[in-house]
């Protein structure tokens, strides 16, 4: 059995001295974040890039990813004791989870979400380790035009899964994609959109970019409303659940896993649409839903394991295609590109230790979160009394020191500090940065694409509607786009998004 | 202004809009090249119209429907927040890590509404001795903690 193989080369890798330090570096700080509101992955992560540069490129994946998943785990802890959704991906699991801490039940609707998350992690890990390689075989096959129309149905499809205005959504695309664009051009060398600056010359830099709008952006936005953070949390009694409520919980986290696996692949899923989804198909199947928003166990266990799944798969097409999926998977593609690892289908064969040891350290990772969320609840919990105006100057300093470290050049920081203001402004104009940092990370390998397929049709646009692969790809974005701008669906979909 | 339903989409539109004139303008002086040959202008081009046209929509939205009211905005951070990085990338050289990022953080503090002088300097005092720690001594990042305007090297 070749998986086993592969999966055996992976644990030797992750079970690494170093590995498995990083990997509990990245968990830990993945909880801690999730746990304190205000701080998400893409602004943890961006922070983080500078010191992965010195790290094997392995050992700097293993801990970026446990950051990741390990942020959907602090995330419901909160969620669940303060009825505080430390990310978004929690905001669902408060509903219910927050009612069972009010009745007592605080013990069990944590343990439902450990379980559930280890569980769900487990099952997508192995689907990760199962599917990517024959997908990444598949992808070895495809041309430009094919990887042209795959990264339009990424951008597209991101947009039509993400929450707001498709329309405005589609235009923060195409800015991210210009501003991705700046610095020299590819084959002539030309420089691009530097305006003459000189410090431009090789465009924006990534890591600036990243923590300006998500990190200095973003605590800029919080600063807005300050006053409204008392905070009581929920005692917790015991962890043990009863066989009545284990015997209730084992469909809903079967259903989550599955729609959360699939959903995470999708290009603009993961974790927090995968959660989303699952409480409402959980409402339906339930049958009695008016117990739902009154703490029900089933709207802890589904979304919990949902959004787990969900930021494992969404790895897939990072690993195999090189294509991401959300911002979190735009920073890992920009991290493993600093280290000089283009990311696509050749990972796999070339560099099968960073692929596997990537996927074992994620059961290793969903195993020392059970270990770590568990037992040390109280201290999670402890906290959270820690008040933001206490906590964001300390983001501050580490994102310029982080940003600054990365070339030694105060132009990073400047940089940081415009994208800063540019983010608020945007986050103000109800325009979501999520698709811009896509868009800037696909924007070059978009253009290259698109001219080799130009090159090899001679000119040809037909050629991306001729090459079944392409065109199918192709006719998936467009009617996707066109479903999501029918008024009707429109509408349904703002309410789901409510909800 | 009641022709104006949505002022956020408006606002955004006509951003857009002008972004696109931009890229559109920076793009016009690069050789723009054949479709078969595509110049470095001209995949910057066709975004920048792209661009421009989602722009006009978001514009002709914002006239059509109603939108949310402008919410109040958080000048306070948003002045400090930004002097306080524009400063750590101005004084990183000339002051050095240490001055520098105590000045940083101490403006940093000033963001909030909550500010109070007495924590304000304790965390700047930390922060300062954990960075110091973290980044000079364990990641042994390097960079002068105090610079030439203040007798260092």
């Amino acid at each position: 059995m070749e998986l086993f193989d592969n999966l055996a080369l992976g644990f030797s890798v992750a079970f690494s001295l170093q590995n498995l330090l990083y990997c509990f570096i990245g968990c830990l700080l993945g909880t801690l974040i999730g746990v304190l509101p205000g701080l998400g992955p893409v602004a943890t992560i961006a922070m983080l890039l500078p010191i992965t540069f010195g790290l094997p490129p392995v050992s700097a994946l293993i801990m970026l990813a446990g950051i990741y998943y390990g942020a959907q785990y602090g995330g419901s802890t909160t969620a669940i004791l303060i009825n505080l959704p430390g990310e978004s991906s929690s905001v669902v699991t408060a509903i219910d989870g927050h009612q069972m801490a009010k009745q007592g039940r605080a013990g069990a609707a944590l343990a439902t979400a450990a379980l559930g998350s280890f569980f769900a992690g487990t099952v997508a890990t192995f689907l990760l380790a199962l599917f990517a390689p024959p997908l990444a075989d598949l992808a070895l096959q495809f041309g430009p035009p094919e990887y042209f129309a795959l990264m339009v149905l990424g951008l597209v499809a991101s947009v039509t899964l993400a929450s707001g205005s498709v329309v405005k959504a589609l235009a923060m695309i195409v800015l991210g994609l210009l501003l991705g664009l700046s610095g020299q051009d590819i084959y002539t060398g030309t420089p691009r959109f530097t305006f003459d600056v000189q410090e431009l010359a090789d465009g924006f830099d990534f890591v600036a970019l990243a923590m300006g709008m998500f990190g200095v952006g973003e605590i800029i936005r919080n600063l807005e409303d300050e006053s409204q953070r008392t905070l009581v949390a929920a005692k917790v009694s015991s962890l043990m659940l009863t066989k009545a409520e284990f015997k209730q919980i084992i469909a809903p986290v079967l259903r989550g896993t599955i729609l959360g696996s699939f959903l995470g692949i999708l290009p603009g899923g993961g974790a927090m649409l995968s959660s989303f989804a699952s409480y409402s198909i959980e409402k339906k199947f339930a049958k009695d839903s008016r117990r739902f928003g009154k703490g029900a166990i089933e709207g802890v266990a589904g979304p919990e394991s949902a959004n787990n799944a969900g930021a494992q798969t969404s790895f897939i097409p990072m690993l195999t295609l090189g294509i991401p999926s959300n911002p979190v998977m735009a920073l890992m593609i920009g991290a493993l590109i600093i280290q000089g690892i283009t990311p696509g289908p050749n990972v796999v064969t070339e560099k099968p230790d960073l692929f596997w040891g990537v996927i074992a350290s994620m059961w290793i990772g969903n195993l020392m979160l059970v270990l770590l969320n568990l037992p040390l609840i109280g201290m999670w919990v402890r906290l959270l009394t820690v008040p933001y105006h206490v906590l964001f100057p300390a983001i501050m300093a580490f994102c310029c020191i982080g940003v600054y470290s990365v070339n030694n050049n105060t132009f990073d920081v400047y940089t940081m500090a415009l994208f800063g203001l540019a983010g608020y402004i945007l986050v103000k104009l109800e325009c979501e940065p999520a698709p811009l940092l896509l868009g800037f990370v696909i924007g070059p390998m978009l253009e290259e694409y698109l001219r080799r397929a130009m090159l090899i049709s001679r000119g040809d646009p037909l050629v991306f509607v001729t090459r079944p692969i392409s065109a199918g790809l192709l006719l998936v974005a467009v009617v996707a786009l066109v479903v999501v701008l029918l008024p009707s669906v429109n509408k349904t979909r703002e309410e789901a998004f409510k909800e | 202004m009641s022709f104006i339903r949505s002022p956020k989409d408006v606002l955004s539109g006509l951003v857009f809009i002008a972004l696109a004139l931009i890229f559109a303008w920076q793009a016009k002086i690069l050789p723009m090249g054949s479709s078969v040959r595509m110049g470095p202008g001209y995949f910057p081009m066709v975004l920048s119209g792209l661009m421009g046209l989602l722009g006009l929509i978001v514009l002709i939205n914002g006239l059509r429907f109603d939108g949310d009211r402008t919410t109040s905005i958080a000048w306070r951070g948003v002045f400090f927040l930004t002097l306080s990085t524009v400063f750590f990338g101005f004084a990183m050289r000339p002051l050095g890590f240490l001055p520098t990022l105590a000045v940083t953080v101490f403006l940093s503090c000033l963001a909030s509404q909550k500010f109070h002088l007495v924590t304000a300097l304790a965390i700047t005092a930390v922060m300062v001795a954990f960075s110091w720690g973290v980044f000079i001594v364990g990641l042994g990042l390097p960079i002068q903690l105090i610079g030439p305007w203040l007798g260092g090297y």
